[in-house]
């Protein structure tokens, strides 16, 4: 993709849209796609069923948290001005993974559904606290990644605790596969908790498309481009609090999706971090839509969950961009 | 749009940098402000543009106290310049003279036609409209200098505050601005430069203050500024101010013990 789309020749508006469709692709070849390929395996009742508590919910959570993750992703680096930086760097994902995992821990997730979600968004919440607090009202992205370091750190430290004290083998598994990450299995009634705030997450990181814009000259000339960047600070912390809480608390941690959707796709909005935006949204949701299907294909033979296979791309990936970023510093 | 400055004091950290300064820019002006390292030039340029905020002291636009201003009509006002050449990710030259649009354009808008006249204009005037494509990540110090400058141009502003603007320029670009920032000062534009070539600063502009340790020293025509006895003591420097073909020219002879 990356070197095909440099000589696309569409204005960077139109390559968004184009993007666009290629989401709403995915989204409907996860509607028909199933472990049994394409199409349903049943009839009436059941294939009602089927569609409305199964296919449609995972395509719409893989729509939103991918969508989540790129967009997020694309919004960090574009304030941070670092290729390298990706959602979790806030602090939320891992907030919302100790909640889930203190749900489980504590036995809530088995007295009543709703208490992983719910555990995951209360942890993402206190974190995003903690991360405004500790990173003042202020300061600069050092600050911001600093705080976020710090409070991702205690919530990995209070995992391996939890999982350390577990009594219960079966717990201790299912802290383990959640925190893999994965759109199985989830109810249309997790979707509609977490898609709200998302959505507004969402709303809020594509507002910052001008500050984006200007920060590309430097914290100096963006506030004298009228940027306020407390303000933009703010935004942020909340827009990437609320998206990708509200994905993790639902999917556990994908990792990857954040860093590598808007690397890819730079080239295709001219490096112009303000358009990264919407193409990191529907790149990110598209991207997460067809490694989905691609599971569900495969799962006949293994049943890899999707934390699992982003960062098994992820991985290989990294290690690509250092190299990249090494020759780059040799010029 | 007259600048003010009255009683300025700044701290950077514990360190006063700007110690009581009065300064004023006139429009139809250009005002170089000259001085030694650390003399506090470049923050007096950032208090101007309202980037660092004074622990005592005003600084007015038209008349208007600075904090007074909304960021986007401040920002349609005045450009500022900054002495660090930023530039991140591989934007094209173009777009990043674009950028100097962003306080005209209301939220989602995409580039107007009265935006694309000042960008295409600005590529001219700082000699890059052959670069425009080219992306900045990928060009000489000096060919980014211009870019940036020319960012600070498509803003259109009444005013145009430029810190060390000719710094790795060559001999032509050098002339080239001035003769643009000049052109500017006499359309009614307020200039105003911070500079360490002196000859420029004779040549060019229609008053020069000279700081000293965050205080000014002299403000004036060049001729009552760079005198032998204010650049001995400012700069510690033998300095000739002589004219060679009509053309001032500041020459350091030596640096005094």
């Amino acid at each position: 993709m990356k070197d095909i789309s440099g000589h696309l020749g569409l204005a960077p508006s139109y390559r968004i849209a184009l993007l666009a469709a290629v989401a709403a692709l995915a989204f409907i070849l996860s509607l028909l796609v199933g472990p049994s390929g394409i199409g349903i395996e049943a009839t009436g009742e059941a294939r009602t069923l089927i569609f409305n508590e199964i296919r449609l919910p995972r395509a719409l959570l893989g729509a939103l948290v991918g969508g989540t993750l790129g967009l997020a992703g694309a919004a960090l680096q574009g304030y941070l001005r670092n290729p390298l930086a990706e959602p979790s760097l806030v602090g939320v994902s891992g907030g919302a993974a100790l909640g889930a995992v203190l749900a489980i821990q504590l036995g809530l997730s088995h007295l009543l559904a709703l208490a992983l979600p719910i555990g995951g968004l209360a942890g993402a919440a206190v974190a995003m606290l903690a991360v405004v607090a500790l990173a003042g009202a202020h300061g600069g992205p050092v600050t911001l990644i600093l705080a976020g370091l710090a409070v991702s750190s205690i919530a990995t430290a209070l995992i391996s605790l939890a999982l350390n004290l577990s009594q219960n083998p079966f717990a201790s598994v299912e802290m383990v596969f959640w925190m893999m990450g994965s759109l199985a299995d989830r109810s249309l009634l997790q979707l509609w908790i977490s898609a709200p705030l998302m959505l507004l997450g969402c709303g809020l990181l594509l507002t910052l498309a001008r500050a984006l814009d200007a920060l590309t000259l430097g914290e100096d000339a963006a506030t004298s481009l009228g940027i306020d960047l407390n303000r933009t600070r703010l935004v942020v912390i909340a827009g990437t609090a609320l998206s990708v809480g509200a994905a993790t608390a639902v999917t556990g941690i994908i990792g990857f999706v954040g860093l590598i959707v808007p690397h890819m796709l730079r080239r295709l909005v001219q490096h112009r971090p303000g358009l990264l935006l919407p193409a990191s949204l529907f790149g990110g949701a598209s991207v997460l839509l067809i490694a989905d299907v691609a599971l569900r294909l495969v799962q006949p033979w293994v049943d890899l969950r999707i934390g699992v296979l982003t960062a098994l791309i992820g991985a290989p990936f990294f290690v690509w961009l250092v190299l990249k970023t090494r020759a780059e510093m040799a010029l | 749009m007259r600048i003010e400055a009255h009683g300025l004091h700044v701290h950077l950290g514990r360190r006063e940098v700007l110690r009581g300064l009065d300064f004023v820019a006139h429009a139809g002006e250009m005002t170089a402000v000259i001085g030694p390292n650390g003399a506090g030039k470049t923050t007096l340029l950032k208090a101007l543009a309202g980037l660092v905020t004074p622990s005592a002291g005003t600084v007015s636009l038209q008349g208007c106290a600075l904090a007074g201003w909304l960021p986007r009509a401040r920002a349609r006002a005045l450009a500022y310049l900054p002495q660090e050449r930023i530039t991140h990710w591989a934007l094209s030259a173009r777009a990043v003279v674009a950028l100097g649009r962003l306080p005209h354009q209301p939220m989602g808008a995409s580039e107007s036609s009265a935006d694309g006249r000042a960008i295409d204009a600005a590529l001219a005037a700082m000699d890059i409209s052959h670069l425009a494509a080219r992306p900045v990540s990928e060009m000489s110090g000096g060919e980014r200098t211009r870019v940036l400058i020319a960012r600070a141009l498509a803003q259109e502003p009444a005013a145009l505050l430029a810190d060390e603007p000719v710094a790795g320029l060559d001999p032509a670009h050098q002339l080239g601005l001035f003769g643009h920032l000049t052109a500017l000062a006499l359309a009614g534009r307020t200039v105003v430069v911070a500079l360490h070539d002196l000859s420029l600063a004779a040549r060019f502009c229609h008053r020069i203050v000279l700081m000293q340790a965050g205080r000014g020293v002299a403000t004036g025509a060049a001729e009552e500024v760079l005198t032998r006895e204010h650049l001995a003591a400012v700069y510690g420097i033998a300095a000739h101010h002589t004219r060679i073909g009509g053309i001032p020219v500041v020459l350091v002879a030596d640096v005094l013990p």
